[in-house]
Formats: C-alpha cells, sequence, structure tokens
C-alpha cells in the first residue's frame, strides 16, 4: 500500500511548506517562551551558584536578600564566623540601580563585596580578563552583558569607578549584569544623599535642643553620613557540614534568619519568579490554542477540497480507517514541518534576546508531543467531515 | 468458467423511492435487466427517468426499497442486501466509469490504477503491473509516470476505465462515459469497453444520452418512469 497522505503532500507540497512555515514561526515562538523561562530559572540558580554561599544569612523574618529588602548590621559577620561548621563568611550588599556608562545607562546590579581575599562568598568566581577587586575603593569588576570593557569608567551616584576586570554570567534574579565593587564604597552609594539633603540634614540636626554639646553633635552628624548596614551575609561551611545543622544555631542564637542553598532556591523561583512564570504559562496554552486552530483550519480546508476525490476513494472501496489516516497524517506532517521550522528559527534567534534563553532539549521534546497531539485533534474536524461524505456523490445524478 | 459465474448481472423487480409520505419520489417502479458476461448494454432514457438512481442501486451506494440483484453467481439484494461488505463488493465486484474521470490528482497514472488491488491487499509491485499491463491494453502505457492533470480528455478516460478492469469485476457501471469527448473518441472508449467486455468476460451497463454511441449497442434498455424497456439496437460496426 502507498501512503496516500504522503503522495497528497508531494503532489501539493508548495501549500504544504509555506503552512508549515506558518506553523513553525509560531511554534518556533512557543518554544522561545519555554526558554524565556528556563532562562529565568537558570539566571535564578547561576545567581546562587555564583555567590559562592552555602547559607544566606538575612534579617530576621525576611525573605532577603534578593526577594525582599534585608539588612544587618555590617559587624554581624563576627560572630556568625565563629560559629561551629562556619568557614567562611562575608559581608554582601545589593542594590539594582542605573549606571552610567558614557552618554548612555544601563541596568546593573550593583554588589558591593569584602576584597582582598580571593575565594570569599560573595566574589565574581572567574574572569575572563583582567584581576579581583584589590584595592578597597573605585575599582569594579563588571558583567560582560553590561557592555563595559576593562579600563572604562562606571559612573554609579557621584562616584567613578574603573573597570579592572571582566566576568560572565553573573546576572541578578531579573537578568540584569552584575557591577562589582569595594563593600565600603557600595554602602555609602546605598547611602548617599544629595548634597543638598545633606546641608538640610545638618541643620535640622543642628537646631535640635537635644544635640547642642558640640561633642554629641559630631558623633551625630557622623552617625547619619555613614551606613553600617549590609544586606546579607554570604557563609560557606566547612566540608562535609549539614548546612542546617550549621544554620539552625545561627538562627537561634543570633536571632536572625538563614536560608540554606535548596531553600533560597525555593524563595527565587517558588516566588521571586512565580508571577513571571504563571505569565508565560499562559502565553502557552494561547500559542498551543492558536496552533491547534491554525492547523484544524488547514487541514480542513484541504479537506473540503478533496471531497470529490474522497468520494470516489469511498466508492472504489478504501476504508474509512484509511481516509482518517490519511487526514491525520497529513495534519502531523504539518506539524513535523512546522516543528523543523520552529525549533531551527528558535535556535536561530534565542542569541539575540536581551535576557538569557535556554532551549532545553527535554522541552523540545515535549513541544514536539504537543504538536503532534495537538495536530491529532485538530484532524477530527476534518475526518468528520471526510467520514461524512457519501460515495454516491462521486457517480452524481 | 463456469454457468453460476455466466450469470453477469441479473436484476428483478428492483424499486427504489425516495423520501416518505407527501414528498415520496418513486425513481424506480420496478426494473428488471439481464447484461451476460462480455455483453456492453446501453441504458437510456430522459432526464430524471431514474438512470443514475438505477446504476447507484446497481453500485451498492445507495439501498433499493424492494426487489432482487445478483452479481455473477452471488445473491447481493434481496429485499434487503444479502452481503455485509458493501465496501468489499464495490472493490472486487464492481468497476465504476464517471462522465468525468474523477482520477486521484496526487497519484501518477500508474498509481491511480494500481491503488484498487493495493486496497484489496495486493504487494505494490503485482499492483504496479497489473496496472501496467491494462494501461498497455488501453494504449496509455507511454504516459504511466505522468500526473492526471498531465493527459487529455480521452487519456484520462481510459485511465479511469483501466482502473475500472483492474480487480477484474464482473460488472462495470459507466454513467455517461463519452460525454466530455468528440464523437471519434467517444467511439474509441465504446470500442475499448467492448474489446474489455469480451477480453475478460465482464458485464458493461453504459448509461447515456450520447447520440453519437447509442446506434453501437446491440441490445438497449430504455429507462421511462421506472420502468424499463427492452430494445434492440442498431449493432454498428466498431472496427
Ligand atoms: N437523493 C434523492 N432524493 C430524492 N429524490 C431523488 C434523489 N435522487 C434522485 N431523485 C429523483 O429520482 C428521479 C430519478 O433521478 P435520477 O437521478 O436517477 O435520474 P436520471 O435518469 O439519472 O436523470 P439525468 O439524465 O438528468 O441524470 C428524479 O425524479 C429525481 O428527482
Ligand atoms: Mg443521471
Amino acid at each position: 500500500m502507498i501512503s496516500l497522505a504522503g503522495r497528497d503532500i508531494l503532489h501539493a507540497w508548495g501549500k504544504f511548506v509555506f503552512t508549515g512555515v506558518g506553523l513553525g514561526l509560531l511554534i518556533g515562538v512557543t518554544l522561545t517562551m519555554a526558554g524565556v523561562y528556563r532562562g529565568m530559572v537558570d539566571d535564578a540558580k547561576v545567581l546562587l551558584d555564583n555567590s559562592g554561599a552555602d547559607l544566606w544569612v538575612v534579617q530576621q523574618d525576611t525573605l532577603g536578600p534578593y526577594a525582599e529588602a534585608s539588612s544587618l548590621y555590617d559587624d554581624t559577620w563576627r560572630g556568625i564566623l565563629s560559629m561551629a561548621g562556619v568557614a567562611r563568611a562575608a559581608n554582601v550588599t545589593y542594590l539594582t540601580m542605573q549606571v552610567r556608562r558614557g552618554e548612555r545607562d544601563v541596568r546593573a546590579m550593583v554588589v558591593g563585596v569584602v576584597g582582598g581575599e580571593p575565594g570569599l562568598p560573595g566574589q565574581p568566581g572567574f574572569l575572563v580578563a583582567g584581576r579581583h577587586l584589590s584595592r578597597s575603593h573605585y575599582e569594579a569588576v563588571a558583567d560582560l552583558a553590561s557592555g563595559f570593557r576593562l579600563g572604562d569608567r562606571i559612573q554609579i551616584r557621584r562616584h567613578h569607578y574603573t573597570v579592572v576586570g571582566l566576568t560572565r554570567r553573573m546576572v541578578s534574579s531579573g537578568g540584569d549584569p552584575m557591577i562589582f565593587i569595594p563593600l565600603k564604597d557600595a554602602q555609602a552609594a546605598q547611602f548617599l544623599k544629595d548634597n543638598d539633603a545633606i546641608v538640610r540634614q545638618r541643620a535640622r540636626t543642628a537646631a535640635n535642643p537635644a544635640f547642642s554639646t558640640p561633642n554629641v553633635l559630631d558623633a551625630v552628624l557622623a552617625s547619619q553620613s555613614s551606613n553600617p548596614y549590609v544586606n546579607a551575609v554570604l557563609v560557606q561551611i566547612e566540608a562535609g557540614r549539614d548546612p542546617e545543622q550549621v544554620a539552625e544555631p545561627i538562627r537561634r542564637w543570633k536571632r536572625l534568619t538563614v536560608y540554606t542553598r535548596a531553600q533560597m532556591e525555593e524563595i527565587l523561583i517558588g516566588k521571586l519568579i512565580a508571577t513571571s512564570s504563571k505569565q508565560i504559562g499562559m502565553f502557552l496554552v494561547i500559542l498551543a490554542i492558536v496552533s491547534a486552530a491554525i492547523v484544524a483550519f488547514i487541514i480542513y480546508t484541504l479537506t473540503l477540497g478533496k471531497i470529490r476525490e474522497i468520494a470516489v476513494l469511498k466508492l472504489i472501496g478504501t476504508r474509512n480507517r484509511t481516509i482518517a489516516g490519511m487526514i491525520m497524517q497529513q495534519a502531523v506532517g504539518l506539524g513535523l514541518i512546522g516543528f523543523v521550522v520552529g525549533k531551527i528559527a528558535a535556535t536561530f534567534w534565542a542569541p539575540f534576546f536581551p535576557k538569557y534563553v535556554l532551549l532545553e532539549t527535554g522541552d523540545a521534546l515535549r513541544g514536539f508531543v504537543a504538536v503532534v497531539v495537538i495536530c491529532i485533534l485538530a484532524s477530527v474536524l476534518a475526518i468528520r467531515a471526510a467520514l461524512k461524505v457519501d460515495p454516491a456523490e462521486a457517480i452524481g445524478g | 468458467m463456469a454457468d453460476m459465474e455466466k450469470t453477469g448481472i441479473r436484476i428483478e423487480g428492483l424499486r427504489k423511492r425516495y423520501g416518505e409520505g407527501d414528498t415520496a419520489v418513486d425513481a424506480l417502479k420496478g426494473v428488471d435487466m439481464q447484461v451476460a458476461p462480455g455483453e456492453v448494454v446501453g441504458l437510456i432514457g430522459p432526464s430524471g427517468s431514474g438512470k443514475s438512481t438505477l446504476l447507484k442501486c446497481l453500485g451498492a451506494v445507495i439501498e433499493p426499497s424492494a426487489g432482487r440483484m445478483t452479481l455473477g453467481q452471488d445473491l447481493i439484494y434481496n429485499d434487503r442486501w444479502e452481503i455485509a461488505d458493501l465496501r468489499a463488493l464495490r472493490r472486487d465486484k464492481i468497476g465504476f466509469v464517471f462522465q468525468a474521470p474523477y482520477l486521484i490528482p496526487f497519484l501518477d497514472v500508474t498509481d491511480n490504477v494500481a491503488l484498487l488491488p493495493m486496497l484489496a491487499g495486493e504487494s505494490n509491485a503485482i499492483a504496479r503491473q497489473r496496472a501496467r499491463e491494462l494501461l498497455e491494453a488501453l494504449d496509455v502505457a507511454h504516459r504511466a509516470r505522468a500526473m492526471p492533470a498531465q493527459l487529455s480528455g480521452g487519456e484520462q478516460q481510459r485511465v479511469a476505465i483501466a482502473r475500472a478492469l483492474v480487480n477484474r469485476p464482473p460488472v462495470i457501471l459507466a454513467d455517461e462515459p463519452t460525454a466530455p469527448l468528440d464523437s471519434e473518441r467517444a467511439l474509441a472508449v465504446i470500442r475499448i469497453l467492448n474489446q474489455m467486455a469480451r477480453q475478460f468476460d465482464t458485464a458493461i451497463i453504459v448509461v447515456t444520452h450520447d447520440e453519437k454511441i447509442i446506434p453501437t449497442f446491440k441490445r438497449i434498455y430504455h429507462i421511462r418512469d421506472g420502468r424499463t424497456h427492452e430494445e434492440a439496437g442498431a449493432a454498428m460496426p466498431l472496427e
């Protein structure tokens, strides 16, 4: 037996290819949407991996430092370092902001890290060029995606920083590239007010009769113009320790909230990007419905155009099963063309997206199965029409 | 061949009523007809007289209301269908030729003909071999790889005849097979049908309005108002 569906597709290949390409672009969009979601999840995981931390110590009862604001005194880390099982602890600050690059500005996550000792948690794990932060002021290590090059000058608030090192795939959970600067500078940047505000605040403080003694006034002014807070303390535990067992005493004795890697991942993926992933899920549902409608419409139209031939096929004794199979195979054939085009299109355009798009083989396989199922369902309408055709129609009046 | 098989087509008291009640139409009111194997008969009559209805009943695509029909040695209808698988009956026992050839546009000439034996479970190679033999006999073998749209009207009709013959059915039903053809081609088609009827022992019924071919029949059934009358034809020589 020959493949009736295959012969029909070969005969009308132009129609099939054009429809398949159209469908394919739609499938490409669908695969890309899935890739955008996977990219977001991957960004979150990379953020956690690259921080080099096993535990995140944050302000009590907050989901900090990524999903909620958190602030701790910047001497908390010393106490944590002395706890059992803690190998290293380091302060870190995160501040998402616009930084100036020449005439334009880029959105970036400015990370304040403790410089000097390489390997401390919070620092960029690896560099593609240049060196790590070594001085305590006005140096920066930037992610390549920020567009900065070695030697460039970055303006963050009122200060300029020189790019001494470049890193890669260091992004916030929102996909913004990271710029690492020394902790002290970052604390200042988080706190920094404009000159007018400082002048006004000084005047207000000086006018307060409670601070009338000169020494007291100086001390209060000094405390107002420095920032003793950080967003989190990143902790590395000793090899072989159970993170939960190290975390528990810190929670109890330091009265702070501590998250393990697994809990942090749950916060990022389950809470921070949950809305976005629902948004994408909604898109996927709509795209699937639209694809199904297109396949159904095309196959239905193609079938109606063949009513005469189907009547003849029935008259000469073709089984209903054979005719239904022919239509279903054509629908699946259309889906296959569409899937191949879609996969190629998605692979081609994914790198041009501003945020990371991760095309997973598993998603492609799931997409493939979905396409085949949708095509089979979409052919039902056409099959019903074909089975209703009366073989007597072939004889006519 | 056994005598039993020499029956060809026999129709007795066939009736067909379309619809019910006030709007019912009695298209056939007791048709008697017999066509022997190897014989080509004409079926003529005015428009609306029931020619197509008779062909559809014989072709087992509509169900008669009453009567008897026998194809070869098989009683197929006796006030009800006597055969369970009408589809297989159409495929194996009846060949159809229509006014328009209705070839399958996406199959080439050979596969248009070979499709029937393939549907009956024959291997592709044997089905195509049988198709080629018939195309040879019908003088269209040189177009065997062409698509239907690339053939002339007469060539298409010969391919359609090959398709009707390929499963060696005892009966061929032809509904106005020469209508779109000029008189020379029309006569050629009738000549081929006669030749095939003799060669394969097939009983052939040709429904026609075509004045050019009516004189070629030896026997003609005239159908008027749902009833048939047998007449002798002019039996004009075809060679
Ligand atoms: N499906 C149907 N339902 C109801 N009446 C029908 C149907 N098909 C045919 N008829 C009626 O049955 C009668 C015979 O029709 P039929 O098509 O057999 O005529 P015909 O001899 O083939 O005519 P023509 O030469 O015009 O093709 C006509 O009166 C027609 O109106
Ligand atoms: Mg008719």
